[in-house]
């Protein structure tokens, strides 16, 4: 039964999924029973917040004024501590790996979003990639790693196989163990994110409008230049900004992979957390802070471009 | 033109060929490494190995437990919230949205950085694994909040709860046989999820230093590189099993996705 149905009969006096019989059956010792559970409810809402004001909010605004803490009052020399060689080379490793796999993620996952649901495309291949980008999606971390490394570590079955072809990988300058392995992996969830995100945006594309455009007299290349990608391209961006902080938040994949040995933020405020290097604990905040700030404006990016979207998807 | 339009189904075929070998080829390499045994030898060792360690087991059982309690804790904590916020206070729609972004905008990495300083006690709690399923809660929020907003939204809550009340419904039967009926394919939906990220967290379980199934992977992939692959294998197979749960149980095409990267 869909919704709106149900709406219906609810409207119409009838209680769905409830019987009227079981409905009026009269209702033994309720007052007490309702009272409590009434209490148990509001009781619950307000843990909720008091939650969340414990294990997320505080815990946040203890990394944003930690961050300036120092041992006499506030101090901004954790924060200036980012700027030095070791830390403005995690950020920009990051930041550089983010957007490599957002570009190119991006720009795949639409490819493929294109390929398999627009409405030419048949049902199967439609089904068969959404659910299959709904797994890989979710298939990260650790063992998306050690996946990789099965596959092109230096032992891995790619790896081997194409050095028994003649072709030695490691030759070339790649490893899995560095920037290029690791934008490799990423795009394992990177890819199908995308599809997913941008799936519904590609649905969208009515056939009226390429229809209307040919009657025009426009060429596919004309339709898609002034029609099809400028109501693409909003949905398009805020997918990879998405994608972008996807990547920048990314640790368990980049640990496994490298042990931790390549400098990207994530893995240096573990590396100061676990004790790792010596420095103060307040680094680590003003490292936190750094990435909490990079989120903060992808997600402020993320909002504004979603309100400009809104306007093609009905 | 026409000889272009010839060439369009071809390369769509390439792309999709192409895209399909690209996420098949990793999978296929880790189940053929998974049985690689030296040399030209292939059995089940890694496996046969794996189903004997004790460690294994435990690491697997905690990560199980661990996810359990934080779909009992997150339910427990939104289905009430969230029935709230839709019947009597639509005006802290916002603010529940916002909430609900906040995990993404503080990552588990920094998340962890100031629950670990502002919770250095009491032992009970931050000295033992439980103490994760405080953090896993806020790691689950995003998605255990959209799917309960979505679901009961198309419920029509209002309607459903005036029509059990004027028929004489008193609050847990409201609750229990009108409102929790109708979410079943929600709930299911959320728990799976949940279950998908908790068995696939990394971060919170590294850094705190607990054995999860997450961190028991990555420390046998040090030294095994086999039974690493077998670990990946079964862990991308729980995925899978729990993603097909979502699309059996929930809306026709809402695939949706967890953080555990």
């Amino acid at each position: 039964m869909s919704s709106p149905d149900r709406a219906e009969t609810a409207a119409a006096g009838v209680v769905p999924a409830v019987s009227p019989t079981d409905g009026l059956a009269p209702p033994m010792g309720s007052r007490l029973g309702d009272g409590l559970a009434r209490a148990l409810q509001r009781l619950l809402v307000a843990a909720f917040f008091v939650y969340i004001v414990a294990f997320l909010l505080l815990p946040s605004a203890e990394v944003l004024v930690g961050a300036f803490r120092g041992e006499h009052g506030l101090t901004l020399r954790y924060v200036r501590e980012l700027l030095t060689q070791r830390y403005a080379t995690a950020f920009a490793n990051s930041v550089e790996l983010s957007l490599v796999t957002a570009l190119i993620g991006g720009v795949c996952g639409l490819a493929i979003a294109y390929l398999a649901v627009s409405p030419r495309s048949p049902h199967w291949l439609r089904t068969a990639v959404t659910s299959f980008s709904g797994v890989a999606a979710n298939f990260a971390g650790v063992p998306l790693a050690f996946a990789f490394v099965s596959t092109l570590g230096t032992m891995g079955l790619l790896t081997l196989w194409l050095q028994r072809m003649g072709f030695d990988l490691y030759a070339t300058g790649f490893s899995l163990f560095s920037f290029s392995g690791l934008a490799v992996t990423y795009l394992y969830f990177q890819i199908p994110l995308m599809v997913i995100i941008i799936s519904p945006a590609v649905q969208a594309l009515r056939r009226e409008w390429r229809e209307a455009a040919r009657n025009l007299g426009a060429t596919p290349w004309q339709y898609w230049r002034y029609v099809g990608l400028p109501i693409l391209m909003p949905s398009t961006l805020a997918a990879m900004v998405l994608l972008f902080g996807n990547a920048f938040a990314a640790y368990a994949t980049p640990y496994a992979l490298t042990s931790g040995n390549i400098a990207l933020v994530p893995i240096e405020i573990g590396n100061v957390l676990s004790g790792n290097v010596m420095s103060s604990p307040q680094l680590g905040k003003a490292l936190a802070l750094g990435m909490i700030a990079v989120m903060a404006l992808a997600m402020g990016a993320y909002a504004l471009l979603q309100r400009r979207i809104s306007r093609w998807q009905r | 033109m026409s000889a272009l339009r010839r060439l369009l189904p071809g390369w769509r075929v390439w792309v999709l060929g192409l895209a399909g070998l690209y996420f098949m080829v990793p999978l296929l390499a880790t189940g053929g490494f998974s049985l690689w045994a030296g040399g030209d030898r292939y059995d089940f060792s890694a496996y046969e190995t794996l189903l004997q360690s004790s460690d294994f087991w435990d690491s697997l059982g905690l990560s199980v437990r661990l996810a359990l309690l934080t779909i009992l804790i997150s339910l427990a904590l939104l289905v009430p919230t969230v029935y709230w916020v839709q019947l009597r206070a639509q005006r802290l729609r916002p603010l529940m949205e916002f909430l609900a972004v906040l995990p993404f905008v503080v990552p588990p990495i920094a998340l962890v950085e100031g629950l670990a300083s502002v919770y250095t006690g009491p032992q009970w709690l931050v000295g033992t694994p439980d103490f994760l399923v405080v953090a896993y809660v806020i790691l689950a929020l995003p998605y255990t909040y959209r799917a309960l907003d979505v679901g009961m939204r198309s419920l029509d809550i209002r309607t459903l709860s005036e029509a059990a009340q004027s028929l004489g419904a008193n609050w847990p039967t409201l609750m229990l046989r009108a409102i929790l009926p109708n979410l079943i394919g929600t709930l299911v939906g959320a728990t799976l999820l949940t279950l998908a990220i908790v068995m696939g967290e990394f971060t919170f379980a590294n850094v705190l230093l607990f054995n999860t199934f997450a961190v028991y992977i990555n420390y046998v992939g040090q030294t095994s590189g086999t039974e690493a692959a077998a670990l990946s294998l079964l862990s991308f197979v729980m995925t899978w099993l729990a993603m097909a749960g979502i699309l059996i149980t929930g809306r026709r095409g809402q695939v949706q996705l967890g953080g555990a990267r």
